[in-house]
């Protein structure tokens, strides 16, 4: 398809778009009570700063993502904390909900989702 | 290409190479992690002036304004000079020349300086004994003294320094004084903007500094300032905060007592909270958080919900040196 060589990162805006979605997602899940308690230990700059990598690469856009990192960061999460499915699900409810916020289309939306479901296992150390 | 200085090491940088990619090269052991500048963990300092615009990206205005920047965002045109140190430890001496109490626990300590300091409202001194013992003060007035330094410090049960500040120091006695330090200031760039300032016990000290900074610079917006601390005794310059309100119509003040019932004139409540249900849309606001680590992370989180931007977020954590160590 020719007329649709954009890539996903360019059609959802680039950088500007991660970061209008950054200001509206980490708001969410440190909102939402179904998972905020696993945050309450970590600086909210740093943790920012995490949450637009991690958009930047579900937007499609210039990542070096490793499962490895992300394996380790949500390690005693799931150890400790009991970090499961219940808790990634409601993750990703924020995204959509983030993203239907932005006005962004479906297609485009499916697109993020799948990118973000593909880091499940490695998030929740499986 | 250009030449990259840090330290001893002389690296070239190509050009269309980053300044990180130049000295990760040349093995030098940069912190460094995303490379797109998100996560900051390879700033440095230029020390040959304002670096390139595109290499401050996303960092605080304060630390813009002081030339850190990103290493990896960093593509220079000419020569730099780089450091990954914070501002050296330069220390001028200095003497007590006032010394009275502010309430039971806080001594109001004044010190002249040799050198006048360029330092900015909101930042801090280490002070340092001339046996060495050192710790970490606020700068409570604004920079038109210079030369002149104000501190609040408050006793702690079993704090070396401290202790030895209220009962010992005297007037005429010598300290030295560090360079000024830390990120927490005034910056009279945005003059319109809102300003929320939040503190507990003596992190009233750089909070003064700041409202006064900004009111010397006329600040137009909105400046909000909640004093707390659990009871009566541990607040203070309650007349003089009210004498400020009186005089500027922007300026308003808090002074919250988190134990009992607060008597006429006082809130009772934690300031923070207070703040934040009084204030319950901070978009566009600048907020400053000064005083109990505690207090200071809870607000950081609440003012962001509440619509903050984090870079417009300024905290010092006040945190006290162990008084364990013998």
């Amino acid at each position: 398809m020719s007329e649709n060589t954009a890539s996903l990162y360019d059609q959802l805006g680039g950088e500007a778009a991660v970061n209008a979605a950054v200001d509206i997602f980490y708001r969410k899940v440190l909102s939402d009570h179904r998972i905020n308690r696993f945050f309450d230990n970590t600086d909210i700059e740093k943790q920012a700063a995490k949450q637009k990598s991690f958009l930047t690469m579900a937007f499609g856009g210039p990542n070096n993502y490793t499962g490895t990192d992300m394996r380790q960061a949500h390690e005693h999460l799931v150890k400790k904390l009991g970090l499961d499915d219940s808790h990634f699900d409601a993750v990703m409810e924020d995204l959509t909900d983030t993203l239907l916020e932005l006005n962004v289309p479906q297609n485009l939306i499916d697109q993020v989702a799948a990118i973000a479901e593909s880091t499940r296992n490695d998030v929740l150390n499986r | 290409m250009s030449t990259i200085q840090l330290d001893e090491h002389k690296v070239d940088c190509q050009h269309g190479e980053s300044v990180l990619d130049a000295l990760l090269r040349e093995d030098i052991d940069i912190p460094h992690a995303c490379r797109e500048g998100v996560c900051q963990s390879c700033m440095m300092r230029s020390l040959d002036g304002a670096p390139p615009a595109a290499a401050q990206k996303g960092l605080k205005d304060v630390l813009k304004h002081q030339n850190h920047f990103l290493a990896c965002l960093c593509y220079p045109e000419t020569d730099l000079k780089v450091s990954l140190d914070s501002p050296e430890d330069f220390y001028t001496e200095a003497s007590v020349i006032g010394k009275k109490l502010l309430n039971p626990e806080t001594l109001l300590l004044t010190l002249h300086c040799q050198q006048p300091l360029d330092f900015y409202a909101g930042q801090f001194v280490n002070l340092k004994r001339d046996d060495g013992l050192t710790r970490s003060y606020s700068i409570a007035n604004n920079r038109i003294h210079s030369q002149t330094l104000i501190f609040h410090i408050r006793r702690l049960s079993g704090g070396r320094f401290s202790e030895w500040a209220h009962r010992e120091l005297n007037i005429g006695d010598k300290l030295h004084v560090s360079d000024p330090q830390g990120f927490c200031y005034y910056l009279p760039n945005h003059p319109e903007q809102n300003l929320l300032l939040i503190g507990t016990g003596s992190g009233l000290a750089p909070l003064a500094g700041i409202i006064s900074e900004a009111l010397h610079h006329s600040h137009g917006g909105e400046i909000h300032l909640f004093h707390g601390s659990r009871e009566l005794d541990g607040l203070y310059w309650i007349e003089e905060m009210q004498q400020l309100t009186q005089q500027y119509s922007n300026f308003h003040y808090t002074a919250c007592l988190s134990q009992g019932d607060a008597p006429e004139g006082f809130a009772s409540g934690r300031a923070n909270d207070l703040a934040m249900r009084t204030l319950q849309n901070l978009k566009g606001w600048r907020v400053y958080l000064c005083g109990h680590p505690d207090m200071v992370n809870q607000s950081k989180r609440q003012a962001y919900l509440q619509g903050a931007n984090l870079q417009d977020i300024y905290a010092d954590a006040f945190h006290v040196a162990s008084s364990t160590l013998a």
